[in-house]
């Protein structure tokens, strides 16, 4: 679901040295992760909290509401854990301390309050930024910058009859206006606001909603479901052309786990959850979903079945459509949801099919049953150094042939590993350097890899103790096959751990003029080293075009592998020194590099979604009869473009 | 770097080209030997895989592609795979390369040798080797040189090693091969070896695209061919021939590479080696088969002056800005890529359409030398005189006054024309006919084609025994060559001339009329000349623009006007293209008076060619070039086109089928009887 993110990966490694399967175990086991979980967390956890069969709380007295969402890891007021114009907690962020050492504050992560020295010649030596040159953000929100709402009067006095909680707040509003896309918090940091919704609303559960939806019906009030926020498509701008007023629907008190089904294992989850709270709600049952995107610190069930989310552990458990049982979605011709929960039916086209991926423009789903899995009893990361990119493709391509991929393995590019290696911690002894040095020489000198081309792949298996040491013993052979060489559990850690921070990164970057996005694809197997080498040379090609006067930093990675093809990220950044309009360069490169895959093979998006961005291409993506079906679809739910965010079509 | 500019420059006198070094001057002072042991260390493509020769086979053994249509072919034929994989293994190591190091360096000091005896000086633009190693650097290189001599591919492989550059494989006809000894010899400098046709032939081509799409991806080496597919004997280039370009854009269009740099490489004799040698074999001469002996006895040549050549390594042209919003590379999405297919229409048009304006971009950096000028007037004069029946040759002062007044109008046409501007002209003339004396002679202060002693011609053979026709084909030997030489400044004044015989052909100053006779003509002579397809509004546009722009030609919203001045050159232009306009009627002539049921396309030629001579030898016809089987089989391509001449499949072979009232109506339009019809073409 997006580009960046946080996560929880850090808690696997603990995990490896417990190894019991026995049920005391499991939830000594249950417990400790939740500890380690509740760790991310700037409040600690209220146990009562944790899983409610309860009925809607909006029905219960008013004096109710602030107490729940204190519990909760997302506020109303989003703004007071975090950035209002970049990413994740406001207390974390990269910074460089006194010293001119890169730092990562907070307590949150496992960098939190390490140093990093890399960090600083790698950002010199990769983009050409200097510490002398700096670009801060602009600190504070000025709330002049923000037209006054637009209010429709009728739908804000039968809104108050509801007594569901809404605001007109500035910040409030200027809050979900955004996802995280390059332009968006770009234009944020420079304190410029565009349109932004009217109101924002936060409906407690299932019936809020339905209210709320049949008033908007009735008053002609535009409304944009609002999840996690983290979306890197433009699917929560604003429309400019909407002349009626936009009422950002606001899902994230909607986070009950209503029930747990252990005979099914299944559970049926209110759709504002977000992803962290979800496993650990779930992992104090004994339970996770296994579904973890990158962004699953942030990020809701509701927007993963919007846009088609995919996790990094699908091998095991599935991406969002493999994993959701039922759906329940409001909608203003009514509510849709299937009448039992038969784990498949031949009953014509799914209907699922036309929510999973609908981003906002139906309705709002609001509750999802979800498959459920116990616990796995061990975890264990690991890596693998190959010589060159074109091996490591070639090693994941033979993995998934076998169908043995682990819960998750990733390829990064010789770019990625150098900018990996540039994120090491502070090593505390000198042995652990002396060890480093070691294993560097090695594999350059000893086993004659050229550290320009080398390339890594980070592993994570999981699951009962004897068959991860098994699985892991599969792999590794193949992988030794393509001339691989197993390169720790620390490596592998590290290569995880880049996924979260560098959304941080992003911010570091922008304050010393570096801008810079990550863009995904789907692409058949024949075609990952053409689209790979293709898309990378168009990137630095644009940039040169363009008058770009640094060379880009132009990097990819094989995130997910499949029977017939492989996920691909790419990430793209430059130091926009010396030109005038660096967002627009910026989009341009984008979109070249976005032609550049589809001429390649690879398809419009894996799982970031269409939302605005990317509308351009629906078309000769899915053909004219194919935008036929989903107008009609949409034209016989939402007649009157109610979910106007105007995504997809 | 690369620029996909290929198209010409609004005003050609503007376009900017590099300079020239003599690098055979080097060899004149230093030792060949040396030269040819020295430490060769080239630049290579960043994204080289380094294979050996051999390795190379091995891996087009196991592409998939090779797997794939071993199987369907297996299949298809009842053959074992086995036996199949044996076809393509020996169809391998019939075509496969072996370039040798040491092949290369004997061949540099032997060159070096010949190259110092037969030639002045061999002219090389630096920089365009400078654009080419940076080229080689970023992305696999495809060189396509002009093709006028077989020493076209010793002369780029020479000019390679002697500037460190990557040598380069080059695609050879089979003939080549035949020649024991050389053919190995030429195979271990870099050749490799296709057969002249192989249409149907499926494994064949599977297995020689995909060796020149292996060699080409991995960076092996720059691939080298012949965009005009064979040698042109008339020096004019020949309308490109697509298979190998095809082949080669291949890897770009379905992603397997980035981008291909195709580098346009035009290679001009001042003097050509095989100058009598074409005439003849274009007057029905068949030409010999190449053979070992027959390049010693080609030994004679050695003893003569060729002048000087020039070599200009053009821009190079990225394939990738070439098919920027031309070709939709999605296209391949559907289907593996290594299953073959037919390319689609609009690559096909792609290709096409790229083609033609690599070759233009060769002609623009084809040298002239002052002679092409003189060989141009010469033949008009020749051709004038003959009609109006009055003394032989110009003087030479009128011969050099014209000759100053063409070098000014070619300049501004934009000509790549060395004509030493230091020199007095006279001297300049002086000495360009000097070195052709073969060709011309000067007596009584007038300057004439050589006809007298039949030129070079079988002068042994005593005179009382020479028939009218042999003498008629002895002469057109001399005219023929310097056809071949006035053949290398038309793409210069094409245009201009088309332009002007539209306006000589029109029945009035109207513009639109003149636009329709203008199209029609272009149409007509497009398998004769280097036209891009589609380009006729850009054509007339450029023809108007340097006719108005050289005070020949008013041009208004309406009217198209001969200015008082402009008499000259249009003049000049008309009688350029006289022979080709007269060269077509003819044949729709005998179209319609002589072709019978039967007529083959191989009878064609020599039937022609009779109905030709008789003609010539009664007066009816000036052109004796008309002999030329070339313009015969263009002017068959472009009816055939046209569809006034079909080809019928018959009980035994082909036959011509002759639509008598087009071929009438296209005769009859060409001698401006008839007015173009205005439906046929595009409105302006």
């Amino acid at each position: 679901m997006d580009p960046s993110a946080p996560s929880l990966h850090k808690h696997g490694s603990s995990m490896a040295s417990n190894s019991s399967g026995s049920s005391s175990d499991r939830q000594r086991v249950a417990q400790q992760r939740l500890r380690i979980i509740a760790g991310h967390l700037q409040r600690p956890v209220d146990e009562e909290a944790a899983v409610l069969a309860a009925e809607c709380k909006a029905k219960g007295s008013k004096a109710d509401v602030p107490k729940v969402t204190e519990e909760k890891t997302v506020p109303r007021r989003r703004q007071e854990i975090m950035k209002w114009n970049g990413w994740g907690y406001s207390d974390s962020r990269f910074l460089f301390n006194k010293k001119g050492q890169a730092e990562f504050t907070g307590k949150r992560y496992r960098l939190s309050g390490m140093i990093i020295p890399g960090l600083k010649d790698w950002m010199e030596g990769t983009f050409g930024a200097s510490m002398q040159h700096k670009m801060p953000a602009t600190p504070i929100l000025n709330s002049d910058a923000v037209k006054p709402p637009t209010l429709n009067e009728a739908f804000v006095d039968d809104l108050k009859s509801t007594s569901i909680p809404f605001s007109h707040d500035a910040e409030d509003r200027v809050f979900r206006s955004h996802g995280h896309c390059l332009h968006e918090i770009f234009a944020l940091r420079e304190g410029k606001v565009g349109r932004v919704p009217d109101m924002v609303v936060w409906p407690n559960c299932h019936n809020d909603v339905v209210k709320i939806v049949e008033l908007a019906c009735k008053h002609n009030v535009c409304l944009i479901p609002y999840g996690g926020g983290t979306s890197v498509s433009s699917a929560l701008e604003c429309p400019p052309e909407e002349t009626r007023s936009i009422v950002s629907l606001d899902t994230s008190q909607m986070n009950r786990i209503l029930w747990i089904d252990e005979k099914n294992l299944t559970a049926h989850v209110e759709a504002g959850i977000v992803g962290q709270d979800l496993e650990r709600l779930l992992n104090e049952s004994g339970y996770c979903t296994g579904h973890e995107p990158d962004s699953m610190e942030f990020s809701s069930l509701g927007g993963w079945v919007a846009t088609r989310a995919s996790g990094m552990k699908k091998n095991i458990y599935g991406n969002i459509e493999d994993l959701v049982v039922h759906v329940k979605m409001v909608t203003p011709q009514g509510v849709i949801e299937k009448s039992c929960q038969g784990p498949r039916m031949s009953t014509g086209p799914d209907v699922h099919h036309f929510i999973l991926g609908s981003e906002g423009t139906l309705g709002v789903v609001t509750e999802v049953t979800m498959k459920i899995r116990p616990m796995p009893e061990y975890q264990k990361y690991g890596s693998v150094v190959f010589p060159n990119f074109e091996q490591g493709v070639a090693c994941l391509r033979e993995v998934a042939r076998q169908r043995c991929a682990p819960a998750s393995i990733r390829l990064m590019d010789n770019e990625q590993f150098k900018f990996g290696h540039a994120l090491k911690p502070q090593v505390s002894s000198l042995f652990t350097s002396f060890l480093d040095g070691l294993k560097t020489f090695y594999i350059t000198k000893f086993k004659g890899f050229d550290p320009n081309r080398l390339c890594v792949a980070t592993l994570l298996f999981e699951g009962n103790r004897e068959k991860v040491l098994q699985h892991e013993k599969q792999v590794y052979d193949i992988a030794a096959k393509f001339g691989g060489l197993a390169a720790g559990e620390d490596n592998g850690q590290r290569g995880y751990m880049l996924t979260f921070v560098i959304a941080y990164l992003r911010d570091l970057g922008m304050d010393y003029y570096v801008i810079g996005e990550s863009f995904e694809t789907s692409v058949p197997w024949d075609r990952v080293l053409d689209i790979c080498r293709n898309v990378k040379a168009r990137i630095v090609g644009e940039c040169k075009e363009r008058a770009v006067q640094f060379p880009p930093l132009s990097t990819c990675r094989v995130t997910q592998t499949y029977d017939a093809g492989a996920c691909v990220y790419f990430y793209f950044a430059f130091n926009y020194r010396g030109l005038s309009d660096p967002v627009h360069v910026y989009e341009q490169v984008e979109h070249a590099a976005r032609e550049e895959i589809l001429a390649n093979g690879g398809s419009l998006s894996h799982h970031h979604g269409v939302g605005k961005l990317r509308k351009e291409w629906m078309r000769e993506t899915i053909s004219n009869v194919g935008m036929g079906m989903l107008k009609s679809v949409k034209d016989y739910v939402d007649p009157n473009n109610i979910f106007g965010n105007r995504n997809l079509l | 770097m690369t620029s996909s500019a290929v198209c010409s420059h609004r005003d050609p006198m503007l376009k900017k080209r590099d300079d020239f070094e003599d690098m055979l001057e080097e060899r004149r002072n230093s030792s060949d030997l040396r030269y040819a042991l020295r430490c060769y260390t080239p630049v290579v493509y960043k994204g080289l895989a380094p294979c050996k020769a051999n390795q190379l086979k091995n891996m087009v053994l196991q592409s998939e592609q090779i797997h794939y249509v071993i199987n369907q072919v297996s299949k298809e034929m009842g053959k074992a795979v086995d036996e199949v994989q044996e076809e393509v293994s020996s169809i391998l190591e019939e075509m496969a390369q072996r370039l040798q190091l040491s092949t290369v360096r004997f061949f540099a000091f032997t060159l070096s040798k010949v190259f110092k005896t037969l030639f002045r000086s061999i002219c090389v633009n630096e920089e365009g080797i400078q654009r080419l190693q940076q080229a080689i650097q970023e992305h696999p290189v495809v060189l396509l040189p002009s093709h006028r001599s077989y020493m076209d591919f010793l002369l780029m492989s020479y000019i390679l090693y002697t500037y460190d550059l990557a040598l380069p494989v080059i695609a050879a006809g089979m003939d080549f091969m035949a020649m024991k000894f050389v053919g190995e010899m030429l195979r271990m400098s870099g050749a490799f070896f296709i057969r002249r046709s192989f249409g149907g032939d499926k494994l064949y081509w599977a297995v020689f695209s995909e060796y020149v799409k292996t060699m080409l991806k991995n960076g092996y080496a720059p691939v080298e061919f012949f965009l005009e597919g064979t040698r042109s004997r008339t020096c004019k280039s020949l309308t490109p021939k697509l298979g190998l370009l095809n082949i080669v854009m291949d890897p770009f269009l379905k992603g397997q590479v980035y981008d291909i740099n195709l580098v346009p490489v035009s290679i001009s004799y001042e003097r050509i080696l095989e100058e009598s040698l074409y005439a003849r074999e274009l007057l029905g001469v068949p030409k010999p088969k190449e053979s070992t002996s027959g390049l010693f006895k080609a030994r004679k040549v050695l003893s003569e002056d060729y002048g000087s050549i020039h070599v200009y390594f053009g821009q190079p042209v990225s394939v990738r800005s070439l098919a920027q919003g031309r070709v939709n590379r999605c296209q391949f999405n559907l289907k593996p890529r290594h299953i073959p297919r037919r390319p689609s229409e609009d690559i096909q048009s792609f290709v096409n359409d790229s083609a033609y304006r690599l070759v233009r971009a060769q002609e623009e950096n084809m040298v002239l030398k002052p002679w092409v000028l003189l060989a141009s007037l010469l033949l008009q004069n020749h051709h004038q005189n003959q009609a109006e029946g009055q003394k032989r040759g110009i003087t030479l002062d009128e011969l050099t006054e014209s000759a100053v007044w063409l070098r000014d109008l070619s300049r501004h046409y934009g000509a790549f024309l060395h004509w030493p501007d230091h020199t007095p002209p006279s001297e300049v003339v002086a000495s360009s006919l000097s070195l052709h004396q073969g060709l011309v002679r000067i007596s009584e202060g007038r300057v004439q084609l050589a006809l007298e002693q039949g030129g070079q011609a079988k002068p042994e053979k005593p005179h009382s025994t020479i028939t009218p026709e042999e003498d008629l084909l002895s002469q057109a030997v001399v005219v023929l060559s310097c056809a071949s030489y006035r053949n290398q400044a038309l793409h210069v004044f094409l245009r201009p001339a088309l332009l002007a015989s539209a306006i000589h052909a029109a029945s009035s100053n109207n513009k639109q009329d003149i636009y329709n006779s203008f199209s029609f003509l272009r149409n007509m002579f497009s398998n004769e000349f280097i036209l891009c397809p589609g380009a006729t509004i850009e054509d007339f546009e450029e023809a108007c623009f340097l006719l108005v722009k050289t005070g020949a030609l008013q041009v208004t919203q309406q009217e198209v006007v001969v200015t008082e001045r402009g008499h000259r050159t249009l003049t000049f232009l008309t009688s350029m293209l006289d022979p080709f306009l007269q060269g077509y009627q003819v044949v729709c002539r005998f179209l319609c008076e002589e072709a019978t049921e039967a007529l083959t396309e191989k009878q064609f030629v020599p039937a022609v060619r009779k109905f030709i001579i008789k003609h010539l030898l009664a007066g009816r016809l000036r052109y004796s070039e008309v002999l030329s089987s070339d313009l015969q089989k263009n002017s068959l391509a472009a009816l055939l086109r046209l569809g006034a001449v079909r080809k019928i499949k018959g009980a035994e072979q082909e036959t011509l089928k002759v639509n008598q009232v087009m071929v009438n109506s296209l005769e009859d339009t060409l001698g401006g009887k008839l007015p173009t019809q205005k439906a046929a073409v595009a409105r302006l």
